[in-house]
């Protein structure tokens, strides 16, 4: 059974009924998803999370869908990988990588997608909806077909094509809309308003969000029921940063792990950073910024949960890292080349911002930390196009040898 | 009718502007504010706008083009 006992208004208090709702009427606040810890402390062990599906839905009673009611594509509880290689180039005994690229859409948005498309089925709605650059999409299309409901996606016209055709294969119905980031963004927050479909970051959110809690379950049960001491994570809306560590700290909240003092480190790229720019002022409140990234798939320039990812950063004894434009490329080809795994510019970013981390001396050799790769390098293959070279060479052997020979 | 939900944020040198007064008066706008902060060097305010869709569009136009950045409550809905 679910153990959510109600909506809670994240800015006044207020108390509101589990419904497809995401704003305060008072005061416009965010709505968050509370539940009965008590509840949940009865109903889960350690060995009954382990019984459960080797997927995200192994977690369901910390979710708000009811256990027979998921819409399992088999995401979640992807590999925690320690990385031996990068840690050692980084002077870390402990490293673990979080490779969340390996979804069925090749995202971390998968886990959020599964939980508002399964509330989105228990409330009715005929139609999932999203306004989306890339993951997003192909997430909430991919869903949409498993539940056999139609999805419409919305994204700027001039969106890579790529990321166009791999929401459209699912069968979903695409909207380019000509305009502005700004433009496109104010038109889809009108559309959620006056229509009655589920766009799962808006009239959903509260319950998309809770998805991301699970990859803070993962890894301390993946790191044998412990919390990490460090955790690095990308920042977009700021909602996976405040949700991870929500999940590590409900974990010990019904006493399946022992204390929690994990540092929360959120990353962001130099051409959109407004979190870590606001934590760096001291600020408690966000300014918006006009998004200039090559991570486009960060590119979110007013965050939503942006207050609460400063509170996470304090109240985790955290701190938020730029890493430049000009170094994002080079963290996917250190993840890359060290380990094996092909990120997305997200997780160039992560990775550099985790050097940097390293570089303050923010971070023990010994201290166990967990870098989060969120997305499939394949999504941004023309980023890595200017670095990677070929050795072109005739059909013969000696031509083969020459080639060796000059490029040693 | 329209309602909605918007956010302002004023850069510092609108801060000491009247101008949610003045959107109210230059176009048939009720402006209710439900949260804000107002610091010395940026102010942002939540708050609803009530008119016709052509009165709050024109409005919103205005008063962006004052300076001051127009968002939705919920923040950035187009994500990655």
């Amino acid at each position: 059974m679910s153990h959510v006992r109600c909506l809670r208004c994240r800015g006044c208090d207020r108390e509101y009924p589990v419904e497809a709702l995401n704003v305060c009427d008072f005061c416009f606040g965010p709505l968050e998803v509370e539940y009965d810890y008590a509840s949940i402390s009865r109903a889960v062990s350690r060995e009954s999370i382990e019984a459960g599906p080797l997927t995200m839905w192994r977690y369901h009673d910390f979710l708000p869908v009811e256990a027979d009611r998921a819409l399992d594509m088999g995401t979640g509880f992807t590999p925690l990988i320690h990385a031996k290689n990068l840690g050692r180039r980084l002077g870390l005994e402990n490293l673990y990588i979080k490779n969340d690229s390996v979804n069925p859409t090749f995202s971390f948005k998968d886990r959020v997608v599964s939980v508002a498309a399964a509330k989105a089925l228990e409330f009715e709605f005929d139609t999932l909806a999203c306004a989306s650059t890339g993951n997003l999409m192909g997430s909430v299309a991919a869903h949409g077909a498993k539940a056999g409901v139609p999805a419409m996606v919305f994204f700027p016209s001039n969106l890579e094509k790529g990321k166009v055709l791999g929401a459209g294969i699912y069968g979903a119905k695409l909207i380019a809309v000509d305009g502005t980031y700004d433009q496109v963004n104010r038109l889809c927050s009108e559309l959620a308003d006056n229509h009655r479909w589920a766009f799962v970051n808006v009239n959903m959110r509260p319950y998309y969000a809770e998805g991301s809690k699970t990859l803070g379950y993962e890894v301390a049960e993946q790191l044998g029921w412990q919390a990490p001491d460090h955790c690095v994570v990308p920042g977009a809306s700021g909602e996976l940063f405040t949700k991870i560590h929500k999940g590590i700290t409900e974990m010990s909240d019904v006493g399946l792990i022992g204390s929690v003092d994990t540092h929360m480190h959120i990353a962001q790229a130099e051409g959109c950073a407004p979190i870590v720019q606001a934590f760096e002022r001291g600020e408690t409140q966000v300014l918006p910024v006009r998004p200039d990234t090559i991570a486009k798939s960060l590119a979110i320039g007013n965050p939503a949960a942006g207050p609460f990812a400063l509170r996470t950063i304090r109240e985790s004894d955290g701190s938020g890292v730029i890493a430049m434009e000009g170094e994002v490329v080079e963290g996917i080809r250190l993840l890359a080349e060290t380990e094996g795994i092909f990120t997305e510019t997200a997780g160039g970013v992560v990775i550099s911002a985790l050097k940097r981390l390293v570089e303050r001396g923010m971070i023990e050799p010994e201290d166990v930390t967990v870098a989060y790769v969120t997305g499939n390098g394949l999504k941004t293959l023309e980023v890595v196009e200017p670095i990677v070279d070929t050795v072109q060479i005739a059909p013969t052997y000696s031509s083969f040898e020459e080639a060796m020979a000059a490029n040693g | 009718m329209a309602r909605r939900r918007v956010k302002f944020t004023f850069p510092t040198k609108l801060i000491t502007e009247p101008i949610i007064y003045e959107l109210g008066h230059r176009f048939k706008i009720v402006t209710n504010i439900r949260r804000a902060d107002v610091r010395e060097d940026m102010g942002w305010v939540v708050l609803e706008l009530e008119g016709s869709e052509d009165e709050v569009a024109n409005g919103l136009e205005w008063v962006t083009g004052t300076g001051v950045r127009v968002d939705p409550v919920s923040g950035d809905v187009i994500e990655g």
